[in-house]
């Protein structure tokens, strides 16, 4: 190899050397923290897009202090868990607010996975928030989430159906009138008998409106926990599915029916009574606009408070939602926490609720003319959320819960005598180790 | 042999053990080493290394949202899980579905595939890829297809076959044992069947022509070539197939997890560890499921290749 050819090929070789140089540097820039204010992640459940876009109306007003991007969890309320759960016990930092449905919040607060909640932000976040919402977001008398939007269920019913069958619907119904009714009628009783989640829902409210609960100390240890379910209110909360499931009032699609499948069985001839949240009267208009459902069904939709269990004593309708949390190993909690302040503000939370059908746990929201025009029941749902009881709060809700659907699904096979002692059985061995759920 | 005359003639070293290897042997060692090294060490990343943590764990009272309550109880996770009815219910429907769905499949798939080896060949790419369709879905597409034509809300089974005694518009299939698994069972079936038919066309075509046109011209009915000479000269390929497909039903997941969640006497074994570890978030008591369920996979593995003698090379043609 000549000297002249070896410095041709030094020559050739310094342009490469170069473009390498500078390819790595645009690279390594590429790596470096984007500029501009930090980013907050909010997971949020799946919804109609309202939670996307209280996230670009609060960052905006955030005036570029902070930013907040969605980030989708699953459907189910038990796959949101799933999911938080193991990125909470993981330490991932990307958790800066949560969507967290309320039964699943001291399961999360108990370890230490959520951040603690500023004095500041605890009390201009619960200024006339609902009785039922303020506790669902509190751990051992600690607020540990902040309420965001709170669920409830109503009764509805067709008119023409209750009509027929004589009921005076100004007044608060039983559930023994409306078993009459339906077989008088020949008509099915819209309620979830499927073995998920929305068995417990209905399981709770029961027991509850019969004046029983179904864990007496939820703040304690696993082996130390004490049900409610063998009880007269139990008895009684059994007899009603039982008997819903046994003379074949809820459909024979009962034992697969939730939510969802409950709203279409009521929207259908027939239909006559149906508990559900406030979701279905949205989904029903939207079905008459599309064509799908004849305008005449909205006219004879009506709603009023959950059914009683014993007569002239107050329901305990079911009660849900999501609350906000953050997560402990949040890089930003007290931005985390400024946001959330102004998410749950009355006017989101009344947007929302027209914009997305999900109801506002503050009050003060129900005042919002917007409101009061696209839900006619708006205060049945306010009064029915002073009167909801939350499900179990307890760090073991999932064995809970899991245990009463296992035991009271499907209806039909629930025996009154012996379903809600063999349940508190059952799940007590299975809190103390000794069975698999 | 070329190996064998170069190792003759290559200087040979002595290893400390007193094995002699040629200065080629011990390169081509090397290289082997070297090509095969990566997939090894993902291979043990993948999956020795899950295995090992899951044993460690099932070791442990251990919740991922308690872990300051982690407690070493040795082997009482699994006192637990062997003396529960619900492990048992699940292990005998894991065992139904596997049994069912292998048999159904190896019935059908062996039609199929004599179909595709005695089709013409202008239609023979057509039909082969036909029947391989279903197998190319994505079983939770195919699960949830199957669920939607069953489901007494939306599906259209209940009016297509009210004709057949026991179905009529308020069957709800997905509310008791038998009939929920029938659909699990079918579209397991649907999906997989034409798998066990790539396998057993492959080892038709094994069969050498003319022992079948042997026995015809000795006048052996087709019944009698089948079950004198086809069968036994395909019995590898049929017991490979047999082996691969009830390890993959012994693991069943996705169309359960689909269709019923479990519900109503249907949750299998691969379902319980799942619900355990991911939904109850019981890290020791899930690992502990993990571990039997995988010892059960091991032991079909063992009772396939030594007491059924399933021979892999032999199916593969590697010993013909």
């Amino acid at each position: 190899m000549t000297a002249e050819s070896s410095s041709r090929r030094r020559a050739r070789g310094r342009p490469r050397t170069l473009a390498v140089l500078a390819s790595a540097a645009l690279l390594l820039g590429g790596c470096s923290a984007p500029e501009g204010p930090p980013v907050l992640t909010w997971y949020i459940n799946p919804d109609a897009g309202g939670q996307a876009a209280i996230a670009a109306k609060c960052t905006e007003a955030a005036g570029g202090k902070y930013r907040i991007e969605t980030s989708l969890l699953p459907n189910d309320a038990a796959s949101q868990r799933e999911q938080l759960a193991r990125r909470l016990a993981a330490g991932d930092s990307s958790l800066d607010i949560m969507s967290l449905d309320p039964p699943f919040v001291p399961e999360l607060a108990e370890p230490g996975f959520l951040a603690p909640v500023p004095a500041g932000t605890a009390r201009r976040t619960t200024q006339n928030v609902v009785e039922g919402a303020l506790t669902g977001a509190k751990w051992k008398d600690k607020l540990v989430t902040v309420p965001f939007w709170a669920n409830t269920q109503l009764l509805w019913y067709r008119k023409s159906v209750a009509r027929a069958a004589g009921l005076d619907m100004s007044r608060p119904v039983t559930w023994d009138q409306l078993i009459d009714a339906a077989k008088r009628e020949k008509k099915y009783l819209g309620v979830q008998g499927a073995l998920a989640e929305s068995m417990t829902v209905w399981v709770n409210a029961l027991v509850a409106s019969g004046g029983g609960q179904i864990i007496e100390n939820p703040d304690a240890p696993a082996d130390q926990i004490k049900l409610g379910l063998d009880s007269p209110a139990g008895t009684k909360a059994a007899g009603i599915v039982s008997t819903i499931g046994k003379e074949g009032l809820g459909s024979p699609g009962l034992p697969t029916q939730n939510e969802n499948t409950s709203m279409l069985l009521f929207q259908g001839s027939d239909g006559s009574f149906m508990v559900n949240w406030p979701f279905i009267w949205p989904a029903t208009k939207d079905g008459v606009k599309g064509g799908n459902l004849k305008p005449a069904l909205l006219a004879d939709i009506g709603w009023g408070l959950y059914p009683q269990v014993t007569p002239g004593r107050d329901s305990a309708p079911p009660l849900g939602g999501i609350n906000l949390g953050v997560g402990a190993a949040s890089k930003h909690p007290d931005l985390a926490y400024q946001a959330i302040e102004c998410i749950v503000s009355p006017g989101n939370q009344a947007e929302y609720f027209v914009t997305n059908g999900n109801p506002p746990s503050n009050t003060e929201a129900y005042n919002d003319p917007r409101v009061k025009q696209a839900f006619p029941m708006a205060a049945t749902i306010r009064r029915s959320l002073e009167l909801a009881k939350p499900r179990p709060q307890t760090p073991y809700y999932n064995e809970v819960s899991t245990g009463i659907q296992q035991n009271w699904a499907p209806p039909s096979a629930v025996d009154p005598r012996s379903t809600p002692e063999s349940t508190t059985k059952f799940i007590l061995e299975v809190l103390r180790g000794e069975r698999l759920l | 042999m070329t190996v064998t005359t170069r190792q003759k003639q290559a200087p040979e070293a002595v290893r400390p053990g007193g094995r002699q290897y040629s200065d080629r042997t011990r390169a081509e060692r090397r290289l082997g080493w070297l090509l095969a090294g990566p997939a090894f060490v993902v291979m043990l990343a993948v999956t020795a290394y899950p295995i090992l943590q899951a044993v460690y764990d099932s070791l442990f009272q251990y919740r991922l949202t308690a872990p300051q309550d982690r407690e070493f109880i040795g082997l009482r996770n699994y006192a637990v899980v062997l003396t529960d009815e619900v492990f048992w219910r699940d292990l005998g429907v894991t065992l139904l579905i596997t049994v069912v769905t292998v048999a159904v499949e190896l019935v059908l798939g062996f039609a199929l595939a004599l179909v595709m080896h005695k089709a013409l060949t202008s239609v023979r790419g057509l039909l082969r890829t036909a029947i391989l369709v279903p197998y190319g879905i994505i079983t939770v597409v195919s699960a949830f297809a199957w669920f939607y034509a069953f489901d007494i809300n939306s599906g259209y089974v209940n009016h297509w076959f009210n004709w057949v005694p026991g179905i009529s518009p308020d069957l709800n299939w997905f509310a008791d044992t038998w009939t929920a698994l029938f659909v699990i069972m079918a579209s397991e079936i649907w999906k997989t069947t034409p798998f066990i038919s790539l396998l057993l066309l492959a080892g038709l075509a094994q069969v050498p022509d003319e022992l079948t046109e042997a026995a015809e011209v000795d006048g052996a009915t087709w019944w009698e070539r089948m079950r004198r000479v086809v069968l036994p000269n395909m019995k590898a390929a049929i017991m490979v197939a047999v082996l691969f497909r009830a390890l993959d039903a012994f693991r069943i997941f996705d169309n359960i997890f689909i269709m019923t969640k479990g519900a109503y006497g249907t949750e299998t074994l691969s379902l319980l560890a799942y619900r355990t570890s991911i939904g109850r978030l019981e890290i020791g008591l899930g690992s502990a499921i993990s571990v039997v369920l995988f010892i059960c996979v091991l032991l079909i593995c063992f009772i396939a290749i030594k007491l059924f003698k399933v021979d892999l090379a032999g199916a593969r043609g590697e010993k013909s």
